[in-house]
């Protein structure tokens, strides 16, 4: 309890100057999508990447930030994460995420978003300036249990950096968060269940293959059901028909019929990641595959759909006791090798500072390293529908950006500097104020 | 089908030449600098480390152009290579059950670390308890037996722990008011973990006066009854007689100045501090005590006694004079402490050597085996690790392992052997098919 005095002691300590203008001169700029280049300036005007170049004039008044011997990068996306959601993960009093209900396409992840968890100060500095937050872990029901959960709510693009949760949002619904059934006890997240436990916890899926089989085939049937609903429900609406009442639950699922709103499914395996695909085409609704441990036959038909994945944890053990020891290393490659978008997610709130890790283990294991870097910055953006304002340095974004000593992705870099809308963010967080005052115990 | 598979991962394994020299190499030696060289192996030992060495005949050469080696990693607290569960969570004191009874060599968790670098871990208990079970340092001889994979010679431990873990079965359904399902077990508070281990100590030192006394008489020739021999004592008096390593999990300052001062008052040492996430807060007194401390490198904020962790406690530790190792306690993590320690690195400054000190030599010394393992140095033991590239840094990946001269893994063979490693398996899954009639009701998935 005399932690959580802490973290409300200490308020957002971003304090930066109120402007969001500056330049920064002289620094090697990778802007991901296009090539390096050394000894340039970049000029922010209002938040937004307003001039970049080898002579950029600073406008009267305005900032100079010396760049000289640094790099700027633009800064990380996590494309998958309960930020500001979940606080200490253990304490459910500080969890928001995994909402009991089947159904439930009308939560949105953005209203419960606290600007102050100090998580968000952690991954900042870390150079991560976005992140998509969900609704709820994998699994069924959210992380405390529950009944099977079908739809989980709206998951939201944030910078990590803001006031307030409006403040803070790129897009209040980026995605909409489908548990897509599985096959057996094992889903998308974390290892398989034993089977003679998954039994005794009354998994779906537990028991025979039949039983198994069976399960999955009525669960499938039950979110088609409702997406059928939700169709039924569009066109009452557009009939404007006598005695039409709103439905929160349909009136959310609209932007997903439109096609403005992807959903997001975790689909583990080849044949769940084409069931998944299928039932997307069925239902003509966008579609991001989340944590699939292999890709194999699906990655084919994940290309030719132009279906975009994101990938992680690659910190992972592999799933069978027989699979190759580096099964989660190598799939980034193999994804790429395959043509396939992706981006990385780190699937967690702890470790969220660590997303550039598990994308240089991926580029140890084969992914090249250009790749690895855009799977965090510009194809995050894109996946997620803000490609024209966020994961790029290009004129007319918004400046949310990094200035690092080296490779962002080599542990041993340090980020200097982080701009978030142009906003320098000040590089504290209650981790580096602990250690200012204990390093320094008489 | 899963030991078939052990069966076939050993049997690529252990290359064994009396005499292997590796070349060609950036040798971080961590206790006597980095040098371009090579490192001469005799009979499972390092007989020479240099940039010219003598090559002894008929040695098998490595050549690591452009590689380098370091010493096998050191894991200080793991749980791998354990049948069934780590926690004898029935008693608040569990001092007489020994890990040393379970282990399992089949565990696929010892392939997988030692991919990661790992040749020599230390297996604990779990947290349960305030006094938990008997520990055992292992090499990750992947492919011998239990007996084969123990550390000879390595001190044994026993496990404590503090705070929020032991407090869980005093408080079986999450305390204050929540309904009572299950009978609570003593302690449900920090105070009562630290009862628990005076209680404890109490007892032992009664004890170990009855054995002293008997001892006594029987070297003044007298013949007298033994004390009736107690099990559960035993290994806390050969802890007070500094005969066995006390390693505490713990997180908050409080609980560990709290056993440092139990300690005090009962005349024995912490071996090493487990987690000890606020360490940095009284690393002064943890350096006072002489006592180690094996830390995570980032992990925080999973519950409320990790939210003050900081990933500088590591190098504040250090930089107060504590002997300090960064551990994994996670069969994944295990598999990538190079990294960890590259964080020492970006997270309070240290020196390159530092840094991997806390996965080598660090370790080494808190379980007492610093003149066997944890550097490379002539007669040592040949446990070593070579990477592709700089071994701090996430873009490495370990290409050897060798543990006393021979080699444990080979990524080249690692992969090479798959293709056949499939067929083999898809041919045991037609046998399996063919050999089970399929049952009403269906059948249970194979594989």
């Amino acid at each position: 309890m005399r932690t959580l005095g802490i973290l409300i002691g200490c308020a957002l300590a971003a304090g930066a100057a109120s402007n969001n203008t500056v330049l920064i001169r002289g620094a090697d700029v990778y802007p991901v999508t296009s090539a390096p280049v050394k000894g340039v300036s970049i000029l922010v005007l209002d938040g937004k990447i307003a001039e970049i170049g080898l002579k950029v004039a600073a406008p009267k008044g305005v900032r100079v930030l010396e760049g000289k011997g640094l790099r700027v990068y633009p800064g990380m996306i996590d494309s998958a994460t309960q930020l500001g959601l979940s606080e200490i993960s253990a304490i459910r009093e500080t969890v928001d995420t995994g909402e009991l209900g089947e159904f439930m396409p009308q939560l949105r992840a953005l209203a419960s978003v606290n600007p102050d968890s100090e998580h968000f100060a952690v991954a900042r500095i870390a150079g991560v300036t976005g992140a998509m937050t969900f609704p709820a872990g994998g699994g069924g029901g959210g992380r405390f249990g529950g009944a099977r959960q079908y739809i989980s709510g709206q998951a939201a693009l944030i910078h990590t950096f803001g006031w307030t949760w409006e403040d803070m949002a790129v897009s209040g619904s980026a995605a909409l968060y489908v548990q897509f059934p599985s096959l057996g006890p094992s889903g998308g997240r974390g290892g398989p269940l034993p089977e003679n436990i998954a039994e005794l916890l009354g998994e779906p899926g537990a028991g025979t293959f039949t039983e198994m089989t069976r399960t999955y085939k009525q669960e499938l049937a039950k979110l088609a059901d409702f997406f059928d609903e939700a169709r039924r429900y569009q066109k009452a609406k557009a009939a404007n028909a006598a005695g039409f009442v709103p439905d929160l639950k349909y009136e959310a699922m609209l932007p997903v019929l439109d096609g403005k709103v992807p959903v997001a499914m975790a689909a583990a395996t080849p044949r769940l990641i084409h069931d998944a695909i299928q039932f997307a085409d069925t239902e003509k609704v966008k579609i991001v595959i989340l944590q699939p441990r292999e890709l194999g036959s699906a990655a084919a038909e994940l290309k030719a759909k132009n279906i975009p994945v994101v990938l992680g944890k690659v910190l992972a053990l592999p799933h069978g006791q027989d699979d190759p020891y580096d099964q989660a290393f190598t799939l980034p490659a193999e994804a790429y090798k395959a043509g396939v978008k992706f981006a990385f997610g780190t699937f967690d709130n702890e470790f969220v500072r660590n997303l550039p890790y598990q994308a240089a283990t991926a580029v140890a294991f084969g992914l090249p390293e250009d790749e690895a870097l855009k799977a965090v910055t510009i194809n995050p953006a894109q996946i997620w529908g803000a490609g024209d304002q966020l994961g790029s340095i290009e004129k007319g974004k918004s400046a949310d950006l990094m200035v690092t000593t080296g490779d962002p992705l080599e542990i041993q870099t340090q980020v200097k500097h982080v701009f978030i809308r142009g906003q320098e963010i000040e590089l504290s967080s209650k981790q580096t104020r602990l250690y200012d005052r204990y390093l320094n115990r008489q | 089908m899963k030991k078939f598979w052990i069966v076939a991962l050993a049997a690529l394994a252990p290359l064994y030449a009396e005499n292997i020299v590796i070349q060609n190499a950036t040798i971080m030696t961590v206790t006597k600098g980095t040098l371009q060289g090579s490192v001469v192996i005799k009979d499972g030992k390092i007989t020479e480390v240099g940039e010219k060495v003598m090559m002894p005949q008929n040695a098998t050469v490595i050549d690591a152009g452009g590689q380098y080696v370091i010493p096998g990693i050191i894991d200080c607290h793991s749980h791998i290579a354990v049948d069934g569960n780590v926690n004898e969570g029935s008693v608040s004191v569990s001092s007489m059950v020994d890990i040393k009874d379970v282990i399992n060599p089949e565990d696929i968790s010892i392939y997988r670390a030692l991919a990661g670098g790992v040749t020599t871990a230390n297996i604990l208990h779990g947290s349960a308890n305030p006094i938990g079970g008997q520990t055992i340092v292992l090499k990750m001889r992947w492919g011998r037996d239990a007996q084969s994979m123990i550390f000879e010679g390595a001190m044994p431990g026993i496990k404590f722990a503090l705070g929020e873990n032991p407090k869980r079965p005093g408080n079986p359904q999450g305390g204050r008011g929540a309904t009572q399902t299950a009978p609570a077990r003593y302690p449900a508070t920090r105070m009562g973990v630290e009862d628990t281990i005076r209680e404890a100590f109490n007892e032992a030192k009664a004890y170990k006066a009855q054995w002293d006394e008997y001892d006594a008489k029987v070297a003044h020739g007298e013949h007298p009854l033994p004390p009736r021999k107690d099990l559960k004592l035993e290994p806390l008096k050969e802890v007070l007689e500094g005969k066995r390593y006390v390693h505490a999990h713990c997180y908050r300052e409080d609980e560990i100045l709290m056993l440092l001062r139990v300690a005090d008052d009962y005349g024995f040492k912490i071996r090493t501090l487990q987690h000890v996430l606020e360490g940095y807060k009284v690393a002064k007194e943890i350096a006072a005590a002489g006592t180690g401390a094996s830390t995570f490198s980032d992990w925080w904020a999973f519950k409320i006694e990790a939210y003050d962790a900081i990933p500088f406690n590591a190098a504040i530790m250090q930089k107060k004079g504590v002997v300090v190792s960064l551990n994994s306690d996670d069969a994944e993590l295990m598999r990538h402490l190079n990294t960890e320690a590259g964080k020492a690195m970006k997270y309070g400054g240290l020196s390159e050597t530092d840094a991997l000190a806390m996965v080598t030599i660090n370790p080494a010394k808190q379980l007492g085996i610093e003149s066997r393992v944890g550097s490379i140095e002539a007669g040592k033991d040949a446990d070593l690790v070579i990477y592709d590239r700089y071994p701090l840094s996430d873009f490495a990946k370990v290409q050897k392992v060798l543990i006393d001269g021979r080699l444990y893994f080979d990524r080249d063979s690692d992969v090479s052997g798959r293709p056949a490693k499939a067929l083999e398996k898809q041919k045991l899954i037609d046998k399996e098919k063919q050999s089970q009639p399929r049952p009403a009701g269906g059948r249970r998935p194979v594989g």
